[in-house]
């Protein structure tokens, strides 16, 4: 028997069926076709899968697909705006804050987050705040630079 | 390339081509391929280390409603043991099988048994629980030392080990024996002052891309089968697939997606020929992903290995003799990077004894797969960790004691060939040079040098441009991109070209559409991949001078082309590349240049880590504080991306210093295929890593370029190790230093 869920991602209303034990993860990946949100490892230890449930940053691979009723969703397709880039994306591209590219959508997605929480993080911050988001290319140091050149951008924006 | 010269666009750090589909989730990676019909495809994995199968049903799992195939070994037509070269290494074939679904024995935890697809993959999974099997239980061997001994288990009744000169009269676990020397070992010891010897361990360690293995196949019994994979080496994936499956290599397409890492890991295949299997018997396009303890279990890893090394010095640090025995873990079926272990042990030292034999083993932990520098992070971690201890008995500095004895242009490797110009004295000046290395340490902290060697290696490249009418350029390579190489092949496009950057678009191409390209692996695409681009590239400057040539009537010689424009010598005319790209339907048809190479020369490639820990003495917890990383690029193509190689390569080999290692029970089964236990360096433990990039051009590219993706991984083993050493006060011969491992000998040498 299957679930019908009714949810808002990127600001759109979105209906989908699922499985009463499938998780968020899925749902996106499976049945709205949105597959930037990526999955390394199911058990929300690498946050390749992050999203945000009305405005909380989680592991989408942790949260079952009918949780997400009347729950608004932001994930990786919802940072840009149509083709101008968000500045926490522009950031990644300018620092090479990545390799291989799979760990960018979780990162960007929780770089989001933190700004949001943290306009001004330290390094030291910053690095914690991401801890959850595993990447194996980089070494992190690009990560970390764009993260903190993106903050001091965006509160000069502001 | 006799001297410097002027880039407009190599050297500068551009946005790269691919970054805005990976920014914004666009990027497809291996499983995000849905295709019509699509169903999902599992695998039944042994819980055993060690075991016969005894009996194998599938029966009542076929008769579940929504299962469409079943792939067990003997589904592979018969399989010879011919070799099979894929990436850095190379497998029997019928090993190969036997490690993608097993034969009559499972030998590891996780070892793929049976696959069933269904329409769902729940349900696929539903179904396995359904296979009736059943195992005789063996006793598993999980060690190199132990499956040496002359009374260990066999893995295999039928392996005899090779590279002895008789063949041996009864079966073992060890696969190959391997040896290299030059000059005189007994002599050379009798000369030094100082002779240090010891045994070190490291353990089974992960390669950790973050995206598992996927695929999606679809069978075609009259046309082209489509593999869509995530690969180092898609025309590989072809070649096995077709071996083992017997298809004809022409009648399968595989297209590599967007790869999510694979240091190595990827230069195999695990998926690939089961989903084949199960879509020829379903009839439907098939998936398969695999979670992230399959990947754990059963793909890669990095052998584990005893590596016991001896060296002599003389008084005022001369090295005279070096002596080397490693015994490498293979995994489940021969082939570890022993081999490579051997090569690179002694090779940052110009030796003049030496003496190293290698041991490939076999023991019941998964086929081990290539791990960035193959082999050699393993051997000259013993190699560096001895180094150092020689430094401070001598009481010399570590990098002057290496300056001393740097191999050089012109030095007799153990190997083989003569050293060409490299950057080893460059690196070791460098870091001495450095801030870093000047800095004072902190209560409890300790500091750690090391160097490390790679050979790089060249290899078949393909590339083909295409030029647009609008005189804008398609560039299509053979190698998965797997850390900005559609970067670098453009920026070598475009200096090439004399093109605007952005006229250049590169894409990676599937087997169908290019002559074939050996894997992204061996830090080989810049290097030869881009002598393959330049080539190209310098095919379509020498048809752009033809072309405007023949509109005025006069000969190439008399034309000159320059920024995007041919002149004519002879005239006033001049064309633009835009003007013979829309015309050339009236000068002989539309534009491509190819570059077919097979690439020598590549340039070796020497990296130096300086590496300071800080040790809790309470919780025997180590981190690092600072950390630098040096290596000779040749020449860097995109800055940002070599020192991005540097700066990962240091992540990992400080992960595999300090906490990666595979825990298993004494009943051989994994007890951390997880990232929660199995835990590679977090944003949190690792401070910025500073990169020193030195550039000793190799002769043997047009601009210069040696492979930058392997030999950062080297040094940190080592750099690492000696700073932990000094940080905790403890003698480090084992790896990794976590918390117990560095208590425990706190405790050991308390009590001494």
């Amino acid at each position: 028997m299957k679930t019908h869920v009714t949810t808002t991602i990127n600001g759109e209303e979105v209906e989908f069926l699922c499985e009463p034990h499938e998780t968020l993860l899925d749902a996106l990946r499976n049945h709205v076709g949105l597959t930037g949100t990526k999955e390394g490892c199911g058990s929300g230890d690498c946050g390749a899968c992050s999203v945000t449930v009305d405005g909380e940053l989680v592991c989408s691979c942790l949260v079952l697909a009918p949780e997400a009723e009347g729950k608004s969703i932001g994930t990786i397709e919802g940072i840009a705006d149509h083709d101008k880039l968000h500045v926490i994306q522009e950031k990644f591209l300018e620092h090479a804050a990545l390799q291989c590219g799979i760990c960018t959508p979780g990162l960007i997605v929780s770089t989001k987050a933190l700004l949001e929480e943290n306009p001004n993080p330290t390094e030291e911050e910053a690095r914690y705040y991401l801890a959850g988001n595993l990447c194996r290319c980089t070494g992190y140091d690009k990560i970390i630079r764009a993260v903190l050149d993106a903050a001091e951008t965006m509160k000069g924006a502001a | 390339m006799s001297e410097a010269r002027e880039f407009k666009y190599v050297g500068t750090r551009s946005i790269r081509p691919d970054g805005f589909d990976k920014v914004t989730g666009r990027a497809n990676y291996a499983a995000d391929l849905d295709l019509p019909g699509m169903i999902w495809g599992r695998i039944l994995r042994s819980p055993h280390a060690h075991a016969r199968i005894t009996r194998l049903d599938t029966t009542r799992a076929e008769a579940l409603p929504g299962v469409m195939g079943v792939a067990t070994f003997k589904d592979f037509p018969a399989v010879s043991t011919e070799e099979f070269q894929s990436g850095e290494g190379s497998t029997a074939l019928n090993d190969l099988a036997r490690n993608i679904l097993a034969d009559d024995k499972v030998l590891y935890h996780g070892h793929a048994v049976c696959a069933i697809a269904a329409t769902s993959e729940a349900l696929a999974e539903q179904a396995l629980d359904l296979i009736d099997i059943e195992y005789d239980v063996l006793p598993p061997v999980m060690d190199v030392a132990d499956a040496m001994k002359d009374d260990a288990p066999l893995l295999h009744e039928d392996m005899f080990t090779e590279g002895l000169e008789e063949k041996p009269s009864k079966p073992s676990n060890i696969a190959l024996r391997f040896e290299l020397k030059k000059g005189d070992i007994e002599q050379g010891f009798k000369e030094a002052d100082l002779v240090i010897e010891r045994e070190f361990y490291t353990p089974t360690v992960h390669q950790g891309y973050i995206e598992p293995h996927a695929c999606t196949v679809r069978y075609d019994n009259a046309g082209t089968s489509m593999v869509y994979c995530s690969t180092q080496g898609h025309f590989d994936v072809r070649a096995a697939t077709a071996k083992l499956l017997d298809m004809e290599l022409g009648k399968i397409k595989v297209v590599p997606s967007e790869i999510g890492g694979g240091f190595g890991g990827k230069t195999t295949i695990y998926l690939e020929p089961v989903a084949m299997i199960l879509s020829q018997k379903s009839g439907r396009p098939v998936k398969m992903v695999m979670d992230r303890d399959e990947v754990f279990m059963a793909s890669g890893p990095g052998s584990a290995t005893r590596n016991w090394v001896k060296i002599g010095a003389k008084k005022d640090g001369t090295l005279v003799a070096m002596q080397a025995r490693l015994c490498y873990e293979a995994g489940a079926f021969p082939g570890s990077p022993m081999r490579p272990g051997v090569m690179t042990v002694f090779t940052p030292y110009d030796i003049e004894n030496a003496f190293v034999e290698g041991y490939d083993v076999v023991v019941n932990k998964p086929k081990v797969a290539a791990y960035r520098a193959p082999g050699a992070p393993q051997s000259e971690f013993a190699c560096e960790m001895l180094i150092n201890e020689i430094a401070r008995e001598l009481d010399m500095d570590p990098i002057d004691l290496r300056l001393k004895n740097a191999a050089r242009e012109g030095t007799q490797t153990l190997y083989g060939p003569k050293l060409k110009k490299v950057g080893l004295v460059e690196c070791l000046e460098a870091v001495k040079a450095s801030d870093h290395y000047r800095s004072a340490l902190k209560e409890n902290q300790g500091r750690g040098v090391a160097a490390g060697f790679w050979f790089n290696i060249g290899g078949p490249s393909s590339v083909s441009i295409n030029m647009n009418p609008d005189g804008t350029a398609i560039l299509i390579e053979g190698n998965p991109d797997i850390g900005g190489s559609r970067a670098s092949m453009q920026l070598m496009a475009a200096e090439t070209l004399q093109l605007p950057l952005d006229d250049v678009k590169p894409l990676v191409g599937d087997t169908d559409v290019l002559a074939y390209s050996g894997a992204t692996g061996g830090s080989r695409t810049t290097f030869a991949t881009g002598m393959a681009t330049i080539q190209a590239a310098e095919d379509i400057v020498r048809q752009f001078k033809e072309r405007a040539a023949s509109t005025w009537n006069v000969t190439p010689e008399q034309v000159e082309y320059a920024n995007g424009t041919v002149t004519n010598t002879a005239g006033d005319d001049s064309m633009t590349v835009a003007e013979i790209c829309a015309g050339a339907d009236r000068t002989g048809g539309h534009i491509s240049g190819r570059g077919n190479i097979n690439a020598r020369g590549a340039g070796p490639s020497f990296a130096v880590h300086l590496a300071d820990v800080e040790c809790d003495a309470e919780t025997g917890r180590c981190w690092v504080v600072r950390y630098t990383a040096c290596q000779d690029a040749g020449k860097a193509i995109h800055p940002s991306y070599v020192e991005g190689q540097y700066q990962g390569g240091a992540a990992q080999g400080i992960g595999w210093a300090l906490n990666e290692e595979y825990i298993y029970n004494e009943d051989g089964r994994l007890e951390n295929p997880g990232f929660l236990d199995y835990r590679i360096p977090l944003a949190s433990d690792l401070p910025m890593i500073e990169t020193i990039i030195v550039e000793v051009p190799n002769d043997f590219h047009p601009f210069g370029v040696r492979g930058v993706g392997e030999s950062g991984i080297i040094p940190p083993l080592a750099a690492v190790g000696d700073a932990v050493a000094g940080a905790a006060k403890i003698n480090v011969t084992e790896l990794p230093l976590s918390p117990p491992r560095v208590l425990k000998a706190i405790a050991e040498g308390a009590s001494a």
